[in-house]
């Protein structure tokens, strides 16, 4: 599904990413973990399109297509899906106009009808539950005024709409407590299936006690220094991370 | 809803000003320039009565004394006010006496416009008295209205018809002294409308006026006059596009609005007249007087405006808070573009005790275009416990635009209570970046994001209207994002 194959970004110059290699396959849950400042948000934010990166060397695969070449809103509408870490607010926008011209479009651009307004309201009622959220909250100006553990859920609640094939969440724990993150987690593993797939970015071991995953990579510095499954997160959250600072930094001197 | 999104995103992708076509009808014209004679043809054209002959050459003559107001934060070259002409009717046989009788040019310039009259009679329940040019061609819903004793017609029929409500009102809020633009108004008004809504009557639909300016270097001169007796109710819609042209275009109107005790008044604009191209050639100076007073106690006068077209805009529809109790509203949005200039705003001149007024303006500057909010909020000395609100927000897309804001408060009663609050934004990449990544492209989450910056005097709008302002937000920012 996604296949990043020595992927190179800098932003103003300096360069992040250094060279990352992964491959995502259907039905998979990807966890990136790392140190602060170890190119973790980059990586999603150059995998979604945010201008304020340039990609430097490197390609990136979706789908079968070059998703480098793709604007950020065709790599939406071809199903890559990105939960923000600082979801932005969008004032005298409601979640739910806002949503309605997002599925609307998505499904333009798969050349299918545009839901009417029942349709997408009864859509819309389902995937509330899934997050917990009410109608009240979805009515509000895009996350203008919302807590963090609304911004969240509203978040995944989009996810949900949209039905993405690849979601990316960047640090979607940060912030929440831990009712929040558990109605979270639930909504993403309610999501799950064989045909789609999750890259889980985070700095703790936390949230992947709620949302498995079947591979953990940490990067450091660039690039992945570490593959492993979900006993990896665990001896990170033992160790902290300066057990594989000084092993990857002896390595590299 | 979608269905709209999807109308606005076709429309913006194609850029020509949508209404730009001219409809060929042979005109029956003023000879080019202004002077006494030229007042005495537009009376003699219209029949008029010595009185109103008399009040035309009076404005002319005080028009002669005074000079254009400079104060505007505005640019634009000298007027050749001898270079305009000042009349000009479509030639129309025998009146008519229904729609099928009107001239089929006239007919299809309305279709272009939308608002086929057929379709809006069948289904709206909005009577239309459409201004092509200087002279009403079609009421409807005449019948109707006349049955709750409504009036609706056009000015130059009310003079006919009932002079003595014209002479006690025409002028009362807006005396052709007033300034530069309501003297030469005044003396050269080609046409209006006029509505009259008799004590307790609770008009039974909206009322609805589309003027346009066709012939080519045609000063537009409407006058319109609303009189809305006690406890009487009325919500009037105004809503104008004009043909491409290259030479400027000027436009003068006078609204006036009058309403007793009780009584309320709702009057909405959408302004969408040629605003010139991309590099500021052509385009309408919109240089309008819009006032209305609260005569009687508890009475109410709403303005709400979308004004998206014209080079220039110099209008304030203000309010006079003369009878205890009433209240004054001015919802605004106003947009620029390229290189037009606004400056807009109202005044809220409170005489009468607890009176109150709302002012919400929103400004969205694009391109190279200067855009001021201008607003008074006077608190006069016996006008006890009165009450002001102020929101004046302006959005800024891209960093070649302007956005000015004068309000100026005069308070001689230590009672009033004035507040004043401004915010000035800049659309920012992260929110465009988030609409992309929702598979939303960066015109239509512009769009988004000043529909929802717009929302509040958006949600003020009739319904017919409200979806007609969303496009045109669109459709008069398209290309300013690059």
């Amino acid at each position: 599904m996604l296949k990043i194959n020595n992927l190179q970004a800098s932003i103003e110059e300096k360069e992040i990413l250094k060279g990352i290699n992964l491959d995502i396959k259907p039905g998979e849950i990807h966890a990136i973990m790392g140190p602060n400042g170890s190119g973790k948000s980059t990586l999603a934010s150059v995998l979604a399109g945010r201008a304020d990166y340039e990609v430097t060397g490197g390609t990136v695969e979706f789908m079968g297509k070059d998703l480098l070449e793709l604007s950020p809103e065709d790599r939406a509408k071809e199903g890559l899906f990105l939960a923000f870490q600082y979801p932005v607010e969008i004032p005298g926008v409601s979640t739910t106009n806002f949503m309605k011209s997002a599925v609307n479009e998505k499904r333009k651009y798969l050349g299918l009808e545009p839901l009417d307004a029942a349709q997408f309201l009864r859509n819309m009622k389902e995937k509330m539950k899934l997050v917990e959220i009410d109608q009240s909250l979805l009515s509000r100006s895009l996350n203008e005024g919302f807590s963090g553990g609304e911004k969240k859920r509203n978040e995944i609640f989009q996810m949900a709409m949209l039905d993405p094939k690849l979601a990316i969440l960047d640090e979607t724990d940060s912030g929440l407590d831990i009712d929040a993150l558990r109605i979270v987690a639930n909504g993403v593993n309610q999501l799950r299936t064989k045909d789609n797939a999750f890259l889980v970015v985070t700095h703790y071991q936390r949230l992947l006690d709620y949302i498995v995953p079947d591979f953990v990579h940490v990067l450091y510095k660039g690039r992945i220094v570490r593959s492993g499954t979900k006993e990896l997160a665990k001896e990170l959250e033992e160790k902290g991370y300066d057990f594989i600072k000084a092993e990857v930094d002896q390595e590299m001197a | 809803m979608h269905e709209e999104n999807d109308d606005i995103l076709e429309q913006v992708t194609s850029s020509e000003y949508k209404y730009g076509f001219v409809t060929d009808i042979e005109a029956d014209e003023a000879p080019r320039g202004l002077s006494e004679d030229t007042v005495r043809f537009i009376s003699a054209k219209k029949n008029e009565p010595a009185w109103m002959l008399a009040y035309r050459l009076k404005a002319y003559k005080h028009w002669l004394t005074m000079e254009e107001p400079k104060w505007p934060n505005v640019e634009y070259p000298p007027i050749n006010y001898q270079d305009i002409i000042y009349y000009s009717a479509p030639k129309q046989k025998i009146a008519p006496d229904s729609l099928d009788d009107i001239d089929p040019e006239l007919r299809k310039t309305f279709e272009k416009l939308g608002i086929s009259l057929n379709e809006q009679k069948r289904l709206s329940g909005v009577a239309v008295d459409a201004v092509i040019d200087s002279v009403s061609v079609a009421t409807t819903f005449k019948e109707e209205l006349s049955k709750v004793g409504v009036i609706f017609c056009s000015m130059s029929e009310a003079i006919q018809e009932h002079p003595e409500l014209i002479q006690k009102y025409l002028g009362s809020v807006v005396p052709p002294t007033d300034n530069y633009f309501t003297a030469l108004n005044s003396a050269v008004f080609s046409d209006g409308s006029f509505c009259f809504i008799p004590k307790g009557v609770r008009c039974p639909m909206e009322l609805s006026t589309y003027f346009r300016i066709n012939a080519a270097n045609t000063g537009q001169f409407e006058r319109t006059l609303i009189v809305a007796e006690d406890e009487a109710y009325v919500s009037y819609l105004e809503g104008c596009t004009a043909p491409m042209r290259d030479e400027n275009q000027l436009h003068a109107a006078v609204v006036e609005i009058v309403a007793m005790e009780k009584a309320e008044v709702k009057y909405s604009t959408v302004q969408n007249w040629y605003p010139g191209d991309k590099e500021g050639k052509g385009g309408i100076f919109n240089f309008v007087t819009k006032r209305g007073i609260c005569a009687g106690a508890h009475a109410k006068i709403s303005w709400t405006q979308v004004e998206t077209g014209s080079s220039i805009t110099w209008k304030y529809p203000s309010v006079i808070l003369k009878g205890d109790y009433s209240i004054g509203e001015f919802y605004s949005v106003a947009v620029t573009n390229n290189f037009q200039q606004a400056d807009t705003g109202t005044k809220m001149i409170h005489l009468g005790k607890n009176t109150k007024s709302r002012i919400v303006s929103k400004g969205i500057s694009a391109g190279k275009s200067q855009n001021s909010y201008r607003g008074l909020v006077s608190v006069a000395k016996n006008a006890g416990n009165a009450r002001n609100f102020s929101q004046c927000d302006s959005l800024l897309l891209g960093d070649k635009c302007g956005a000015h804001t004068f309000p100026y408060i005069e308070v001689k009663n230590n009672t009033a209570v004035v507040e004043h609050e401004a915010t000035t934004s800049k659309i920012g990449e992260d929110q465009i970046f988030y609409c992309n990544q929702r598979g939303i492209d960066t015109e239509t989450a512009v769009a988004l994001i000043v529909n929802g910056f717009a929302k509040e005097v958006m949600n003020q709008l009739p319904m017919e209207f409200a979806v007609e302002a969303q496009k045109l937000l669109a459709i008069s920012l398209e290309g300013s994002v690059g």
